[in-house]
C-alpha cells in the first residue's frame, strides 16, 4: 500500500488536517508520502517532513499552483499518481474541488468526507447530513478520498525526512485566479479550535457579534455562525458550520441564538460538550446540548463575559 | 448562449431520515421528496440569465427512476424551457452521472452548466467537478456570484474556507452553486400549468453509452451514535461553574 496525501496549507502554514490525514493514513499502511503544492511554500513542506510516520515529500513550488487551482493541482497530483493505491486530501474547500477531477480522470468513483476507515478498501461515512452513517466498499483499484480531519487525532512530530523538489509545471489557460477577499482574524481557525462560540439569527446584526469575539477572545476560541446569520450578512461565509459548511468537533461548542436545525447539528453534533443559550425552551438544538440555557442572549452573554474575567 | 441545468431529485430537505431497521439503507418510503436546494439555486441563476438576455435556452436534466420528471417539471415550471430524463431504475453514482452529462454536453453544446454543488442526500459534492475534468471545460465551483463577460467569458466569485475567491473563465464552463448565489424563486400555477406541455425528451443509459453498474458497495447504513439532552441550567454562574467543575472543559 503507498498512500499519497494532498496537504493543506496557506503557503506559509502546514495545517493541522495534513497532521490528521496522516493518522488516517496509518491505517491504511506504511508507506505514506505527502505532496505540498503552492507557491514560495519550502517551508511548509519542511513543516510536512517532520510528521512522524511521512516517508517522502515532494514539493511542487510554483506560481500555476499559488491559488489551488482545480485544474493545475489535480493535473499534477495525476502526474504523480501512478504506484499510489489510496490518495487523500482534506475534504476543505481546496479537496473538495480538485479531487474528483482526480477521481474522474483516473476513472475511478470518490469516497467523499470519510471519517472511519475499516479496511484497504471498506469506509465509513455520514449520509443525508450525517443522520445515517454508511459503511461503503469501492471496487476501483485506487482510492480516491476525501477526508473529514475532525474525526481523527493529529499524528506527532518525529524524524525529518528530505524533500524531493518536482519541476513538473502544469498551467491550465481556460481559468485564471483574479482575486482573492481572505478573512482576517488573529482567533484560532474554526476547524482547529478547541473551543468554538457560534451566532445565529437571535444574534440580530453584525455588530452584535462582537459579545461573542469577546467572549471567544477570553477563551482562546474560534467564532462560528449559522447559515442564516451569514445569509443575513452578519458575518463572512467562511464561518458557517453545518452540512454546507465547515465541520467542527471542539472539546466545547457554545450555540447562541441558534434554533438547532439538521443542516446545522451536521456541522457540529460530534462535538464534546455543547452548550445552547436560546430563549425559547422548544428550541431542537436542546435536545443535543449537554447544558442548555433558557435565557435572552443579549443578558446571558454579558453576564458569561463578566464571569470569566473575574 | 444554452444553459445545461441538471437537477436531482432528493429527499426533502426538512424531513430527517430514518434507517431500515435492517441496516441496508435509509428508509424512503412515503417521504416527501423534492428537488435538491443546490439545484433550485442552479435553476433561478439560468433563469436569470436568460432574463438578462444572456440565455437563450435553458435544458433541465434528471438522472434516475421516472419520478425524477415531478423534478424536470418543476424546472420547467421555474422557466427552464425543455427538459431531459435519463431513466434508469436507480440512481447512479456520480462518477457515472458526470459521464452521462458529458455525453450530453457533447450533444447540446452548452455554454455554461450550472449545477449543484452538492446533493443533500449523498452529501457528494463531486459531480461537477468530475464533469468539468471530463468535457475539459474550466470549472468554477461552490459559486456565490456569476458575472458573463461578453460572448466567451465569465466571472465568478467562490466561497472557500478562507473567504472569498474570484476566478476568470472562459466558456463553455461548468459552475456549481452556493447557498449564497440567489434566493430561488416559487413556482407560480400557471407556469406550473405551461410546464406540462414543454417538451420533455426520454433516454435510456443505454442509448448514451455509459456503463451504470455501482462501483461502490454499501455493506451497511446505520443511525449516527444518538446523543441525547442533556441538563437545563437555570442561571450563567450555574452553567459556569458546570463547565468548570463537571465538563472540566474551561479553566
Ligand atoms: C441545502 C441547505 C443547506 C443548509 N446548510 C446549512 C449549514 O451548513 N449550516 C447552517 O447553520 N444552516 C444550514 N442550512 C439552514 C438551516 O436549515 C437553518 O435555516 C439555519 O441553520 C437556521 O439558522 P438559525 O438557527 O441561526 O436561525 P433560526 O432558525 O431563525 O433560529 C434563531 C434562533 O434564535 C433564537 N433567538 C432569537 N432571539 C434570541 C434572543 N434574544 N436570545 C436567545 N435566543 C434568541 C430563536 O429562539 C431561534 O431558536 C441549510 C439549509 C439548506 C436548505
Ligand atoms: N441523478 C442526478 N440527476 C441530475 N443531476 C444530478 C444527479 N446526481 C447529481 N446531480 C447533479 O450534481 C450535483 C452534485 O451532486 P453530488 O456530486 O452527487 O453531490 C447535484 O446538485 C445535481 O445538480
Amino acid at each position: 500500500m503507498s498512500i499519497l496525501i494532498y496537504a493543506e496549507h496557506d503557503n506559509k502554514h502546514l495545517k493541522s488536517e495534513t497532521h490528521k490525514l496522516v493518522t488516517a493514513a496509518t491505517q491504511l499502511g506504511d508507506d505514506i508520502h505527502i505532496l505540498v503544492a503552492g507557491l514560495d511554500c519550502a517551508a511548509v513542506a519542511e513543516q510536512a517532513a517532520t510528521i512522524a510516520g511521512v516517508k517522502r515529500v515532494m514539493l511542487a513550488d510554483n506560481p500555476a499552483y499559488a491559488h489551488q487551482l482545480a485544474e493545475n493541482t489535480a493535473d499534477l497530483v495525476l502526474d504523480i499518481a501512478e504506484g499510489y493505491t489510496h490518495i487523500l486530501a482534506a475534504a476543505t474547500t481546496t479537496g473538495k474541488n480538485f479531487m474528483p477531477r482526480v477521481a474522474a480522470l483516473l476513472d475511478v468513483v470518490q469516497l467523499s468526507d470519510i471519517i472511519g476507515i475499516e479496511s484497504q478498501d471498506t469506509f465509513v461515512r455520514p449520509i443525508y447530513a450525517g443522520n445515517a452513517i454508511a459503511t461503503v466498499q469501492s471496487s476501483d483499484a485506487v482510492k480516491v478520498v476525501t477526508v473529514r480531519a475532525s474525526a481523527f487525532d493529529a499524528a506527532q512530530e518525529g524524524d525529518s525526512v528530505s524533500v524531493e523538489t518536482l519541476a513538473t509545471v502544469i498551467e491550465n489557460t481556460q481559468v485564471t485566479f483574479e482575486s482573492d477577499e481572505m478573512t482576517k482574524s488573529d482567533r484560532p481557525e474554526l476547524t482547529a479550535a478547541d473551543i468554538v462560540i457560534s451566532g445565529g439569527r437571535g444574534m440580530k446584526d453584525g455588530e452584535h457579534f462582537a459579545m461573542l469575539e469577546r467572549i471567544a477572545d477570553q477563551l482562546g476560541a474560534a467564532v462560528g455562525a449559522s447559515r442564516a446569520a451569514v445569509d443575513a450578512g452578519f458575518v463572512p461565509n467562511d464561518m458557517q458550520v453545518g452540512q454546507t459548511g465547515k465541520i467542527v468537533a471542539p472539546q466545547l461548542y457554545i450555540a447562541v441564538g441558534i434554533s438547532g436545525a439538521i443542516q446545522h447539528l451536521a456541522g457540529m453534533k460530534d462535538s464534546k460538550v455543547i452548550v445552547a443559550i436560546n430563549k425559547d425552551p422548544e428550541a431542537p438544538i436542546f435536545q443535543v446540548a449537554d447544558y442548555g440555557l433558557v435565557a435572552d442572549l443579549f443578558d446571558a452573554l454579558p453576564e458569561i463575559e463578566s464571569a470569566l474575567g473575574s | 448562449m444554452k444553459i445545461l441545468v441538471p437537477v436531482k431529485r432528493v429527499i426533502d430537505y426538512n424531513v430527517k431520515v430514518r434507517v431500515k431497521s435492517d441496516q441496508s439503507d435509509v428508509d424512503l418510503t412515503n417521504a416527501k421528496m423534492a428537488m435538491n436546494p443546490f439545484c433550485e439555486i442552479a435553476v433561478e441563476e439560468a433563469v436569470r440569465l436568460k432574463e438578462k438576455g444572456i440565455a437563450t435556452e435553458i435544458v433541465a436534466v434528471s438522472i434516475g427512476p421516472k419520478a425524477c420528471q415531478e423534478q424536470i417539471r418543476n424546472a420547467m415550471a421555474l422557466g427552464a424551457d425543455r427538459g431531459i430524463h435519463v431513466e434508469c431504475e436507480t440512481f447512479p453514482e456520480s462518477l457515472q452521472v458526470a459521464k452521462i452529462l458529458a455525453r450530453l454536453v457533447e450533444q447540446e453544446s452548452p455554454g455554461l452548466v450550472i449545477i449543484g454543488k452538492q446533493a443533500i442526500d449523498s452529501d457528494n459534492n463531486q459531480t461537477g467537478q468530475m464533469l468539468a475534468a471530463l468535457t475539459k471545460m474550466p470549472q468554477a465551483t461552490f459559486a456565490s456570484a456569476v458575472e458573463v463577460e461578453g460572448d466567451d467569458s465569465l466571472k465568478v466569485t467562490r466561497e472557500i474556507d478562507g473567504g472569498l475567491q474570484t476566478l476568470k473563465l472562459s466558456m463553455p464552463a461548468v459552475v456549481s452553486t452556493d447557498l449564497r448565489l440567489n434566493e430561488p424563486r416559487y413556482a407560480k400555477l400557471p407556469d406550473i400549468m405551461k410546464a406540462k406541455r414543454k417538451p420533455l425528451a426520454v433516454m435510456s443509459t443505454d442509448e448514451l453509452g455509459v456503463d451504470i453498474t455501482p462501483r461502490v458497495t454499501t455493506l451497511k447504513v446505520t443511525p449516527p451514535p444518538a446523543r441525547s439532552a442533556g441538563v437545563k441550567v437555570e442561571t450563567v454562574a450555574e452553567l459556569m461553574a458546570k463547565l468548570r467543575e463537571e465538563a472540566k472543559v474551561i479553566s
